[in-house]
C-alpha cells in the first residue's frame, strides 16, 4: 500500500447471475483528495460502491485500508462504517422528523449523549466547524435538500471517517447549493478525508475533483490526473470509443433536409417542472432524430415535456401547423404522439396484467370508456404484434411481469404501434436488451420512418443513434447545446459537443 | 399418469381465484350436511299478509347476505383502484337511510302517508350517498390520504350526521309498499333483497362488460405512473370507485331501512364495513389493490353470511359469535392469501414434476 493512500482496491471481481458486474477493478484513493468515479450506466460504479460499503460482498480481490495491516473484509454497512467508510446517498437516508442534532448522533451505538443540551451544543460546534449554516435544534425536514445532504455529510465526518463516498449528491441541488456543497467538500479534503465523488455532471467533475477513475462495462479503463484528461477524452473513455477510429461509422442513414413542408410537431420555448432550460424542437414527416448527451443531461426530460409526462410549465406547440395544447399524456395521445418511457418497470408495464391487456391499454384509452375492445379483437391485436415483433410469451394471457426485459419492451412498443401514432418517441428502447433485439428495433425504426412516421430515438449508445438518426440534438447539464446534421454526424463531433467546455477554454 | 393429471388439476384449481370462496362454501355446506341435513330444508309458507313466501336457512342466507354482497361490489372496486378500504360504509348506510326516511316522511316523523314517491327518496339518497363517497374519494385520490384514515372521518361522524338529518327522531314509514324492498314483494316468494342484489350483479356485470372500467381500475391499482402515461387520470378513476361504492351504499341502505320501516342510527349496519372488507379478502383479492375478481368477492359475502347463519343455527351465544367467526375467518383468509396460493401452485407444479420420471420408466 502506498504511503499517502487511505484506500486501495486491487483486482476486485463481482458477478451476479448472468452479469459480470466488476472484473479486475483497481481503485486507489489518496489522503485528502476528491476522486471522481465516472462511467455510463452499467459501468459498475454503483456495484463498486456497494462492495465498498458492504452492501454487496466481493467475489475476489483485496481491499486495503490505511491503518490495517491486512486486507479487510467488509460484510455489512455497519462494518464499513467501523472501518471509517461513510456514504451519503442521493436519496437522503436520515429521519426528516427529527432534529439536526438527533440525526447526527442517532443510532451511533453509544450512550454518550443522553444529555440533550450537550448533544445540541456538540452538534452545533460540529456544524459550525464545517461551516454549515443551520441550527442543531431545527427539524431536519424544514431544511433545504442541500442542507440535509450536508447534515448527512456532517454525520459521516463525525464518525471519524477517512473515506467519504458521495453518490450523486448534486442531482437534486441548484447551482448555489452545489457551490455550498463543494465548499464543504474542499474543507474536508483539507482535513485529509479522501472523498469518492460520483456524478454525471462533467462541469462539476472539472470544478472540484483532483483525479478521475473511469469504469466501463465492469472493467477499469484508467485512472487520470484531472489536468491530463481533457473532457473529450473523458467522454470518449466513458463511451468506449477512441477518437481516431470514429469517423467512418456513418452509414446510409437518412439524410436530413430542413425544407419539406410544415413540421409534424413543433415546440417553441418548451420547459417543464423538471428544470430543463427552455428549448425549441421540431420534427418532420418521416424524420428520425434523437436527443443525445450523458445520463442526467436532460434528454429524457425533453421528450417527457413533449409528451406532457412531466408538468409542462411553458412553451407553444403546434402540430401540422395548427396550434395545440399538450399538458398531459392524454392530450399528447389525442394528437397522435406516442411515448415509450425510459424506465420500463416504473413507467411502462402494468406488471400483473396480461400481455394482451398491456398491448391494448393505450388504444383502449384512446377509444374511450364506453367502447371496450372485445376480447376476441384484443387477442387478435395481441397475436398480430406478438408475431410482428417476435415477442416470446407463453400466451396472450401471461402476466407481462413474468416476461424478460426485452420482451416486455417489445410489448410496450406494440402497445404504442397499435395506436398508429404520427409521432413516436422512443426513450432508450434498447436498454438492457440483447443485441439481436437491439438491431430489430433499429431496423423497425427506419422502416416505420420510411412509411412516414416521425420518430425521436434516444439511446445511450451513440452508434445506434448515428445509424438511425438524421439529426441529433445534444444536451449538456439540462440545456440543449447543439444540433448536428449531415456530415456533422460523427462520433467525434457528438463527443465534442457533449463535452463542450473545451471550446470556451480556447476562446 | 393419474398422479400427473392430479397435479395438473391441482395447478388449475389453485390458480383460480374464485376457488377459495367456493371451497369455503362447499366446506360449510358439507359441515351442515353432516351435522344436520335439515339445515337445507326449504318450505313454502304464507306470511302474515297471506302471501306465499319461501323460508329456510338457505333463504335466510341469500336474504340477509344481500346488503353485504352489494357492498362487496363497491368495496372490490375501491380496493382494486386505491389499494385501501373504505371503513365508513356502515356509517354511510345510516346517513343514506336517514335521508330516505327524511324525504319519505317529510317533517312529520309519524306521517300516515308518504310525503314523496319512494323512487324520488331513493334517488335523493343515492345522490347524497355518492357525494359522501366523492368526499372520501377526493381525500384519497387528490389529497393522497391513506384510505383507512380518510374514511375514518366519516366512520366517526356518520352516525351523528344521520341522527342530525332527522333531528334525532326515528321516523316510521307506515306505507306498506315501502317494506317490500327489505321483505317480500306480494306474490313473489323469493326475498326482495336477493332480487335487488341479483339486479346489482347483473348491472355490474354489464358495466364491466360494456365499459373499460375493469381494465382502468386494475391498471391504476397496479401501476399509477404507467396508467397516467397511457392517458388515464388515476385520481379521477380512484374517485369514481368511491362514488360507485356510494351508490352501492344507497342500495344497501334502502334494503336495511325497508326491512324494519324505520332506522336505529347507532345500530343499523353496524360493523358491516369489516364484513365487506372480509368479503373482498375471502374472494382472494389482494387488499393492496390491483387485479380483482368481482364474482369471487360477491361469493365471499355469501360465505360470510353462510358462516353467520350456521353459527346461529348451532345456537352459538350471540356474544360469543364473533370469536367463532374469527377462528373460521383466520383459516379462510390465510388460505386465500396470494402467497399461500402461490405456494399451493408451486406444490402442484412439484407434483407434476415428480411424476415425469415415473412416466419414463
Amino acid at each position: 500500500m502506498r504511503e499517502d493512500s487511505v484506500l486501495e482496491l486491487r483486482g476486485i471481481y463481482k458477478s451476479f447471475p448472468g452479469v459480470k458486474a466488476l472484473q479486475n477493478v483497481d481503485f486507489t484513493l489518496r489522503k485528502g483528495e476528491i476522486h471522481a468515479l465516472m462511467g455510463e450506466n452499467g459501468a459498475g460504479k454503483s456495484t463498486l460502491i456497494k462492495v465498498l460499503t458492504g452492501v454487496h460482498i466481493k467475489d475476489e480481490g483485496n481491499i486495503w485500508i490505511k491503518g490495517h495491516e491486512r486486507p479487510v473484509q467488509i460484510h455489512s454497512p455497519q462494518e464499513a462504517q467501523k472501518l471509517g467508510i461513510s456514504t451519503v446517498y442521493q436519496e437522503i437516508s436520515l429521519c426528516p422528523n427529527l432534529s439536526v442534532a438527533e440525526n447526527i448522533y442517532i443510532a451511533r451505538g453509544d450512550s454518550r449523549f443522553v444529555n440533550w443540551k450537550t448533544m445540541n451544543t456538540k452538534a452545533q460546534a460540529l456544524l459550525d466547524s464545517l461551516g454549515i449554516a443551520v441550527k442543531a435544534t431545527q427539524q431536519l425536514a424544514s431544511c433545504s435538500i442541500a442542507v440535509q445532504q450536508m447534515v448527512a455529510i456532517a454525520r459521516a465526518v463525525d464518525m471519524e471517517c477517512s473515506v467519504l463516498i458521495l453518490d450523486e449528491p448534486t442531482s437534486s441541488l441548484d447551482e448555489s447549493e452545489v457551490a455550498k456543497l463543494f465548499k464543504l467538500m474542499r474543507k474536508l479534503r483539507g482535513q485529509g478525508v479522501g472523498i469518492i465523488f460520483v456524478t454525471h455532471f462533467l462541469d462539476q467533475v472539472y470544478e472540484v475533483c483532483d483525479r478521475i477513475t473511469v469504469l466501463r462495462d465492469g472493467t477499469l479503463v484508467g485512472e487520470y490526473e484531472i489536468g491530463s484528461l481533457p473532457r473529450v477524452q473523458l467522454v470518449s473513455k466513458m463511451l468506449g470509443k477512441e477518437l481516431d477510429d470514429m469517423a467512418d461509422i456513418k452509414e446510409s442513414a437518412p439524410t436530413y433536409s430542413d425544407k419539406g413542408g410544415t413540421p409534424v410537431y413543433e415546440g417553441i420555448g418548451l420547459c417543464s417542472s423538471e428544470g430543463i432550460a427552455p428549448f425549441n424542437f421540431r420534427i418532420r414527416k418521416g424524420e428520425v432524430n434523437g436527443f443525445t448527451g450523458l445520463l442526467g443531461s436532460g434528454r429524457s426530460e425533453c421528450v417527457r415535456t413533449i409528451f406532457g409526462a412531466d408538468k409542462v410549465t411553458g412553451g407553444a406547440v403546434s402540430m401540422d401547423g395548427r396550434p395545440v395544447k399538450i399538458t398531459c399524456p392524454r392530450e399528447a395521445m389525442k394528437n397522435g404522439i406516442a411515448y415509450l418511457p425510459e424506465d420500463r418497470k416504473r413507467d411502462g408495464i402494468v406488471g400483473d396484467l396480461s400481455v394482451k391487456d398491456n398491448i391494448i391499454l393505450a388504444l383502449q384509452v384512446k377509444q374511450g370508456f364506453f367502447k371496450p375492445i372485445s376480447k376476441a379483437k384484443a387477442v387478435e391485436y395481441a397475436n398480430e404484434y406478438i408475431d410482428l415483433l417476435d415477442i416470446k410469451t407463453a400466451s396472450v394471457n401471461t402476466p407481462i411481469g413474468s416476461l424478460s426485459g426485452g420482451n416486455q419492451q417489445k410489448v410496450i412498443l406494440a402497445r404504442w404501434l397499435l395506436t398508429h401514432p404520427k409521432y413516436l418517441i422512443l426513450d432508450e428502447p434498447t436498454r438492457g436488451i440483447d443485441v439481436g433485439t437491439k438491431v430489430d428495433i433499429q431496423k423497425l425504426v427506419l422502416k416505420l420512418a420510411s412509411q412516414g412516421m416521425s420518430i425521436t430515438f434516444i439511446s445511450s449508445e451513440t452508434d445506434e443513434m448515428l445509424r438511425t438518426c438524421s439529426r441529433l440534438l445534444v444536451m449538456r447539464d439540462r440545456k440543449l447545446v447543439g444540433e448536428l446534421t449531415g456530415d456533422q454526424l460523427t462520433q467525434t463531433a457528438v463527443m465534442n459537443t457533449i463535452a463542450g467546455g473545451e471550446k470556451h477554454a480556447e476562446e | 399418469m393419474q398422479k400427473n393429471k392430479l397435479g395438473q388439476i391441482w395447478e388449475v384449481i389453485s390458480r383460480n381465484q374464485i376457488i377459495i370462496p367456493f371451497a369455503a362454501l362447499l366446506l360449510l355446506a358439507l359441515f351442515n350436511l353432516i351435522a344436520d341435513p335439515s339445515f337445507f330444508r326449504i318450505t313454502l309458507n304464507e306470511n302474515a299478509n297471506g302471501d306465499p313466501v319461501l323460508s329456510g336457512n338457505l333463504i335466510s342466507i341469500i336474504d340477509s347476505g344481500s346488503e353485504l354482497a352489494i357492498l362487496a361490489i363497491g368495496m372490490t372496486l375501491v380496493t382494486a383502484a386505491s389499494g385501501g378500504q373504505d371503513i365508513s360504509v356502515g356509517a354511510a348506510i345510516a346517513i343514506s337511510g336517514s335521508v330516505l326516511l327524511r324525504v319519505l316522511c317529510g317533517s312529520d316523523s309519524r306521517s300516515e302517508t308518504l310525503q314523496a314517491p319512494i323512487i324520488v327518496a331513493f334517488l335523493i339518497a343515492c345522490v347524497v350517498s355518492m357525494l359522501f363517497g366523492a368526499f372520501n374519494g377526493a381525500l384519497v385520490a387528490y389529497f393522497k390520504i391513506q384510505p383507512m384514515v380518510a374514511t375514518l372521518i366519516l366512520f366517526t361522524a356518520g352516525r351523528s350526521v344521520a341522527a342530525w338529518i332527522n333531528n334525532n327522531e326515528l321516523p316510521i314509514v307506515k306505507d306498506p309498499s315501502f317494506s317490500y324492498f327489505g321483505n317480500y314483494i306480494p306474490g313473489i316468494p323469493v326475498p326482495a333483497p336477493f332480487l335487488i342484489a341479483i339486479a346489482c350483479f347483473v348491472i355490474t356485470w354489464l358495466v364491466l362488460k360494456f365499459t373499460t372500467l375493469g381494465l382502468y381500475v386494475q391498471s391504476v391499482g397496479i401501476n399509477e405512473k404507467t396508467s397516467r402515461l397511457n392517458g388515464l387520470n388515476p385520481e379521477f378513476i380512484k374517485l369514481l370507485t368511491y362514488v360507485l361504492l356510494g351508490l352501492c351504499v344507497a342500495v344497501a341502505a334502502l334494503i336495511k331501512v325497508s326491512r324494519i320501516s324505520t332506522i336505529n342510527y347507532s345500530v343499523v349496519a353496524k360493523d358491516i364495513e369489516m364484513d365487506a372488507i372480509l368479503a373482498v379478502a375471502l374472494g382472494g383479492n389482494a387488499l393492496s389493490g390491483g387485479k380483482f375478481n368481482m364474482a369471487a368477492s360477491v361469493l365471499g359475502a355469501y360465505v360470510i353470511q353462510f358462516l353467520t347463519t350456521t353459527l346461529y343455527k348451532f345456537e352459538v351465544n350471540a356474544t360469543a359469535l364473533p370469536a367463532y367467526k374469527a377462528v373460521v375467518v383466520i383459516l379462510l383468509v390465510v388460505l386465500s392469501a396470494p402467497t399461500v396460493r402461490e405456494k399451493l401452485t408451486a406444490l402442484g407444479k412439484k407434483l407434476r414434476r415428480n411424476d415425469l420420471p415415473a412416466e419414463k420408466t
